[in-house]
Formats: C-alpha cells, structure tokens, sequence
C-alpha cells in the first residue's frame, strides 16, 4: 500500500512544474522514435509467427467435418483482436520498452544525472517521465494495430500455404460475423497498458538508489510490475466492458 | 554569500548531521572538508536543496531558501551551478548539447548566442573541438572541466563541486582546483567545494570548515589549519607522511 500510493504521488509530481511546450515537444518525438519505430520490427515478427502459430494449431484441434474450415480464421481474429495483440504483446513491450525505461532512468539516478537536473530547477520526474508515457500512449495503440494486422496475415499466409484452408475461406472466416466493438475493445486496452507499463517502469527507475546491481533489480521489478498489473487491467476491463 | 542555519539531518536511527551552522563568502571558495562518511556529500545537498534537512535553514543572500515556495525554490535554484562527483554529464547528448542544455531549458537565447556562450565556456575550463563527443569518448578530467562548462554556463552566483578532483591524477587534480578557484574570483561567485584531498585544501581553502562524525569541529583557512590544535583535524590534515614532517618542521 505504501509503494501505491508513492506511485500516486509520483504520477501527481508530474504535472507539476513542467517545461515549456516546445521541450515536451521535442522530447515526446525522439521517445516516440525510442519507444515505437524502434520496436516495430520485433512487433512484427512475433505477431506474425503468432498468427500462424494460432492458426495451424486451430486447425489441429478442429477435428469435427462438421465445422466449415473458415472458422479457423475466425478463431484467429478473434484471438488476435482480443486478447493476442493487446494483452500478449504489451507483455513484450514491457520486456522491451519497460525494462529500458526503468534502467534508463535507474542509471540516470544513480550517476547523479537526474541530482543535475533537479539543481537546475527542474522537475526531473515530469521532464525524464512525462514524455515517455506521451509518447506510450501515441506509439502503442499503433504498435497493437500493426500487430493485429500482422497475426491475420501470417494466419493467411500459413493457412494457404499449407492447404489449412483456401485463401476465400481464410478471408470469409476473418469477415464472419465481425464486431467492431472488438477493435475499440483493443485500442482501449491498449492505452489502459501503455500507461501502465511506462508509468511503473519509470517509477521503478526513478526510485532506484544503489549501483549498477540495483538498476538491474529495477528493471526486472519493472517487468513484472508492469505485466502484473497488465493482467490485471486485462480481466477488470473485460469485466467491465464486454 | 550563503549561511546555514542549525542544519540537522538523520537516515533512520542514524544522524548525519547534527546543527551545523555557518556562512560561505561570496568571492571566495569555501570548502567543507572532513574524511568519508562524516556527512559533508549530505550537507551539500542539503544546501542545494537536494536533500530537505531534519532542521535548520539555508539562506542564499539572505532568501530562505529551505522555507521557499516552489517557485522561489526554483528562482533560486536557476542560480545556481553545480559539479557532480562523476561529472553527471547527460548520457544521451553530446558535450555541446551538455553545456548547452542549462541555456535550452532556462533561457531563450537563440541557437547562435548559445554556442557562442558553450564556446567561450569550453574555452574558459581549456576545451577546445569536443563539441560533437559524447560523454563516453572523453576521459574523467575532461568530464569534470565538462562539468564546470555546464556548471557555470549560465552565469550562476553559486557555484557547487562534490568532490571535483575524485578519482582523477594529481596533476589534473591540481588543475580542475585552480579552474575553480580561477572561476570564483573572475566571476565573483560564492563557491562551496567538498572534499577530502588535502592538496586541495592547501591550494584553494580560503575559508574551510572541518566536519567530524556530523560536528562542525572547526573553521578558518587554509594558513590556520596546520596550527589548529584540534587533535580531530590534526589527524586528519596530518595523515602522510609528507604533511607530518612538514608539521615536525622537517620540509
């Protein structure tokens, strides 16, 4: 209860003495390069295998004549949609993203770095956080629908190849009785853990005291901080919206 | 100048510092000195603001700066310059954008001014075509005169260094002292140094105070500290062999 609500202090302390326009400006931009351009590739790569994994392992269990084969690729997008491409891949992008933050923002702890910016009168959890949880929120939804897409077509493209199903079915299953709620219901989670994994790993960071040895504790605390809440978020607001 | 007041500071069961009480002159460079763990890195960010003390105040020229508001806090704090240990050079950003962040953050100079003032900063501590290195190609001594560019590139009226000679050879030890005394009589600053290195107490202690386990035990400059009498700063000014026979009167 006590590292909550110093987690709530910490998330006041950002807006609070911020800088000017101009510096969030800039800084929200090369953290959105860090943070989403720079995580594309191993985002694509892994919902794609992920798609085709789901999909030749649908297609194993659907032993039943009585199912039409399209249904395969239902299963697919609704995995993907549901669950696969928010809750699945913020888990990665709490390994990746999360784990640099908090060690980022440890190490500029411990060498005195953030004691600098302090000094000079400015508050160092608003200018090191407030730009990573912006640019969290802009990049991830957009890395969660790459990711989306990807699934689907390596669903496609395994699906076809290995005569699982035909191309017209692959796309009459992604069609079939298709909500578009489902995609708001990911684009919602999606913010709900881009801010969580960026807030908590920062937090994890900007509170490390010690050496090199601490900064990896807090980064690996930051993991699973962040992917235990993540899953937690995950059942509340599917409790709650669906 | 900058006076503390009663300034007591504790970690848990543990104090660090216990009333210390004291002025730092303004033109003149003002160490605290004492050995490891006797609480001078905390009182120093006590002062800056670092730390918040038990007890006590800190007065720049007179403005409370330990009861200030935020805003005062941070008027204050725009004064002031400092030198970490290990320099504290940002990771992310070349020397020059180093230098130049104080200037992006606090000030609306245009770009040229601002490599103009970097320039003459980089100049002033003997740095010349670094601009474009980053913190990691460059060595410690560098890092530290980084450091006093940084430090003094937005005209502070104080000017702060944590140990700024730690871990570096006698030589450029002895060099990054005269810098800073350097600095402090051109710029008519008030400059407060902590450190254990007697050489820089003997070069640049024009007013020194002796911390001993959280005390302030004694005050006065670098021509007094040999005859103090205080058995506490004798065996710490008199540790080598070097200062012993300059004691005996042998040197």
């Amino acid at each position: 209860m006590k590292a909550f609500g110093k987690y709530i202090l910490f998330l006041g302390s950002l807006f609070v003495r911020r800088e000017t326009f101009m510096t969030y400006y800039k800084l929200v931009f090369e953290e959105c390069i860090q943070i989403g351009v720079r995580s594309i590739f191993l985002f694509v790569l892994v919902s794609t295998f992920m798609g085709a994994v789901t999909t030749v392992q649908t297609a194993y269990n659907m032993v039943s004549p009585l199912i039409p084969r399209f249904v395969i690729s239902q299963v697919v997008r609704e995995m993907t949609i549901l669950e696969l491409a928010p809750t699945i891949m913020a888990i990665i992008f709490a390994g990746k993203v999360g784990s640099s933050m908090a060690g980022g923002i440890g190490t500029m702890r411990i060498t005195e770095q953030i004691d600098a910016l302090e000094v000079m009168g400015i508050n160092s959890s608003s200018y090191l956080v407030l730009p990573k949880i912006i640019a969290s929120l802009l990049m991830y939804p957009l890395l969660v629908i790459v990711s989306g897409v990807c699934a689907l077509l390596g669903g496609y493209l395994v699906g076809t190849l290995t005569g699982v199903l035909t191309p017209t079915e692959y796309v009459q299953g992604v069609r079939f009785g298709f909500q578009e709620f489902g995609v708001s219901f990911a684009l919602i989670k999606s913010f709900v853990f881009a801010f969580l994994i960026s807030s908590i790993s920062s937090f994890k960071g900007y509170y490390t005291h010690g050496g090199a040895l601490e900064v990896g504790i807090a980064s690996t605390q930051a993991v699973t901080s962040s992917v235990i809440a993540v899953l937690l978020a995950d059942y509340f607001l599917a409790q709650l919206l669906l | 100048m900058i006076k503390i007041n009663s300034i007591s500071k504790s970690f848990k069961d543990k104090t660090v510092l216990n009333s210390i009480s004291g002025e730092f002159d303004k033109g003149k460079c003002n160490l605290i000195i004492g050995a490891s763990g006797t609480g001078k890195s905390v009182l120093l960010k006590c002062i800056v603001g670092l730390l918040p003390p038990d007890s006590g105040n800190v007065y720049f020229d007179l403005r409370n700066f330990t009861e200030a508001d935020k805003e005062m806090k941070s008027e204050i704090r725009r004064e002031i310059g400092m030198l970490f240990q290990g320099g504290a050079l940002f990771d992310s950003k070349n020397v020059e954008e180093n230098i130049m962040f104080p200037l992006d953050i606090l000030t609306k100079m245009s770009l040229e001014e601002k490599r103009e003032r970097v320039n003459f900063c980089l100049k002033r501590v003997g740095l010349e075509q670094v601009n474009k290195k980053m913190p990691s190609e460059i060595s410690g001594g560098m890092k530290k005169r980084v450091g006093i560019a940084r430090a003094i590139v937005n005209n502070p009226n104080y000017l702060f260094c944590d140990e700024p000679n730690s871990g570096l050879d006698p030589q450029t030890s002895i060099l990054i002292d005269e810098l800073i005394l350097e600095i402090t009589h051109e710029f008519d600053i008030t400059t407060v140094v902590v450190t254990h290195d007697m050489n820089s107490v003997m070069g640049i202690g024009e007013k020194i105070m002796f911390l001993y386990k959280g005390d302030k035990l004694w005050e006065g400059s670098n021509q007094e500290i040999m005859s103090s009498g205080l058995k506490e700063l004798d065996d710490f000014v008199f540790t080598n062999k070097i200062m012993k026979n300059l004691k005996a009167g042998k040197i």
